[in-house]
């Protein structure tokens, strides 16, 4: 099985392992990230689910942090062997067996353009469409939160269309509202905190998606489905 | 209880932070220099991560309104008690009314009042830290400013400190022989390299030979870097993935961020290091605009470092408990 590992770099130092659909590097000395290396798919996130709930139970697993069709691992101390490590993530990326989490359907009541739209027009110019068909096109979609992160509540969205996706700001906007509704690369989310964000605001939406104390602080949970509600559009 | 009369903006009541909630995209906080924080719990015979407060602008002053233990650890503040000076890194007792006072440091950035029973505020979600952002945890989510009271933790088993205090080596000096020595006056942080090292081509060289100036856009979240700006080969759109602090990203601008304590919890930029855990306190240390060099670590390297961390705290209790519990029995 070893045989299949290959070192792709060449310094030691720069531990990056890849093997059979996955990719393990070091962030620092006590993280380990799993990114599934296929197409950016539910099936693909049901397995990081698989692998997540797995590795949660490992003695040495301090906390795990899903994301999209990639895993963070960290743990509680600085591994002295690092690529045994690695190759005990891969193996367990090797045995997930598919799970799928059945989440709550929510329903956001979204006003699609208006002043908080701010990269709307930038969005149009990027894919031919008029903004009345990007809106269309955002509000007709389905959408699964993959994951939760960035800031706290915040769920990304996978599901959106091929024809809306933007890549992130170069300069990212330095007091974006809580609230707008957002489109990073191929992800769609509503921003959780006013203040700097790289994503592309088509729109706003008004709930509250965080409590800290309540006992589940998260309104949204990996597995959810989310569906946009056109409120109003204004354009 | 102790009451604050006098601080500037951005101080925190900070404890080891609210591991276990990245997943929810709950970031972790806790003290920038979390070593100050054990070295001070320890001395005090406190729980190592009991909350203190974490001290970044000054003047800041309080009033000890009961007899009390503290210590002031981290930057070197020149701190006062009723204006006679006390020696960081010493645990001292005080009396009902007695007033400590930090000015400017002249070493470091942050310091640490640590407290015989540590800060009772409550906990949520696991941790007394403040996440500034989030705006919960600490005293009501927000920065400490004058009037406000703190109550303090019970103490279990009061330490009977001797009258002239109990004093550690700062731990800059004790470890000296764990962490690399400073580079032409830049502070020499090890790293090793993350997983987008390999597309920065060239540049990734450069990422290792410069020296990085820390920039005033610099703060609890994170360190923006000013250099030379190294840039992968190729643009990347990369799926969102979490992040820890010490992970050192490169937006489009070029100029590495380095994420801290209260770190996003995922990103998207592609990144060439993580700096490894056991030199994460030093860089809580460093100044805004004071220069830093990245050097290549391994993980047996790091795990070493770490080794040699926890020892010396382990260190400072035993000594903390033998020195007091020697008194206690002489007495």
């Amino acid at each position: 099985m070893n045989a299949s590992v290959s070192q792709m770099t060449q310094p030691v130092e720069a531990l990056t392992l890849d093997r059979n659909g996955a990719r393990v590097s070091p962030i620092g000395s006590r993280a380990f990230l799993i990114e599934a290396t296929g197409e950016f798919d539910l099936a693909s996130q049901r397995r990081i689910w698989a692998l997540s709930r797995a590795v949660e139970l490992w003695s040495d697993t301090l906390e795990i942090i899903p994301g999209m069709t990639n895993l963070l691992v960290v743990l509680k101390l600085t591994p002295e062997d690092p690529e045994a490590l690695a190759l005990r993530l891969l193996e367990a990326w090797e045995q997930a067996e598919s799970i799928d989490l059945v989440g709550r359907m929510i329903e956001i009541d979204v006003t699609y353009g208006g002043e908080h739209a701010t990269d709307l027009a930038a969005l149009c110019d990027r894919s031919g469409l008029s903004d009345r068909e990007v809106v269309r096109i955002h509000y007709e979609g389905t959408y699964r939160v993959f994951a939760l992160g960035s800031a706290p509540g915040f769920g990304y969205l996978h599901g959106l269309d091929p024809r809306i996706y933007m890549p992130r700001k170069t300069v990212p906007s330095l007091n974006m509202a809580r609230g707008c509704l957002t489109i990073g690369g191929m992800q769609t989310g509503v921003a959780v905190l006013t203040g700097p964000n790289g994503w592309n605001s088509i729109g706003f939406a008004e709930l509250q998606m965080f409590d800290p104390m309540s006992a589940t602080p998260a309104v949204m949970a990996p597995g959810d489905t989310v569906r946009f509600v056109p409120a109003s559009i204004e354009l | 209880m102790m009451e604050i009369i006098q601080t500037g903006p951005f101080n925190t009541v900070q404890d080891l932070g609210r591991p276990g909630f990245r997943n929810i995209g709950v970031t972790s906080s806790g003290a920038m220099d979390p070593l100050a924080l054990k070295v001070g719990n320890s001395l005090l015979g406190n729980e190592i991560g009991a909350a203190a407060l974490e001290i970044q602008t000054y003047p800041f002053k309080l009033r000890f309104s009961k007899a009390a233990a503290f210590v002031v650890t981290g930057a070197d503040c020149g701190a006062l008690i009723d204006g006679r000076p006390v020696h960081p890194w010493c645990a001292l007792s005080v009396e009902a009314g007695q007033i400590l006072e930090l000015g400017q440091p002249r070493i470091g950035t942050r310091a640490y009042i640590c407290i015989a029973g540590g800060i009772d505020v409550a906990t949520v979600m696991g941790s007394r830290s403040t996440s500034l952002r989030g705006a919960f945890g600490g005293r009501e989510g927000r920065y400490l400013i004058t009037g406000d009271a703190l109550q303090l933790g019970e103490v279990s088993s009061p330490l009977n400190l001797p009258n002239a205090g109990l004093s550690v080596v700062d731990p800059a000096y004790a470890l000296a022989d764990v962490y690399p020595a400073h580079d032409d006056g830049a502070l020499v942080v090890r790293a090793i390299p993350a997983g987008e090292h390999a597309l920065f081509g060239a540049d990734a060289e450069r990422f290792w030979s410069q020296t990085w100036k820390i920039s005033t856009q610099s703060d609890r979240t994170g360190y923006r870097l000013m250099g030379e700006p190294i840039r992968p080969t190729t643009p990347v759109e990369m799926r969102s993935h979490g992040v820890v602090s010490g992970v050192v990203q490169v937006p489009p601008s070029g100029e590495p961020i380095i994420q801290m304590a209260d770190a996003n919890t995922a990103g998207g930029y592609p990144k060439i290091a993580g700096v490894i855990e056991a030199d994460l306190w030093r860089l809580g240390q460093a100044r805004i605009g004071s220069r830093l060099r990245f050097v290549r670590a391994t993980h047996a390297q790091a795990a070493e470092a770490e080794k040699a961390v926890t020892v010396f705290v382990e260190d400072v209790r035993r000594t903390s408990r033998m020195v007091c519990g020697a008194l206690q029995a002489m007495s």
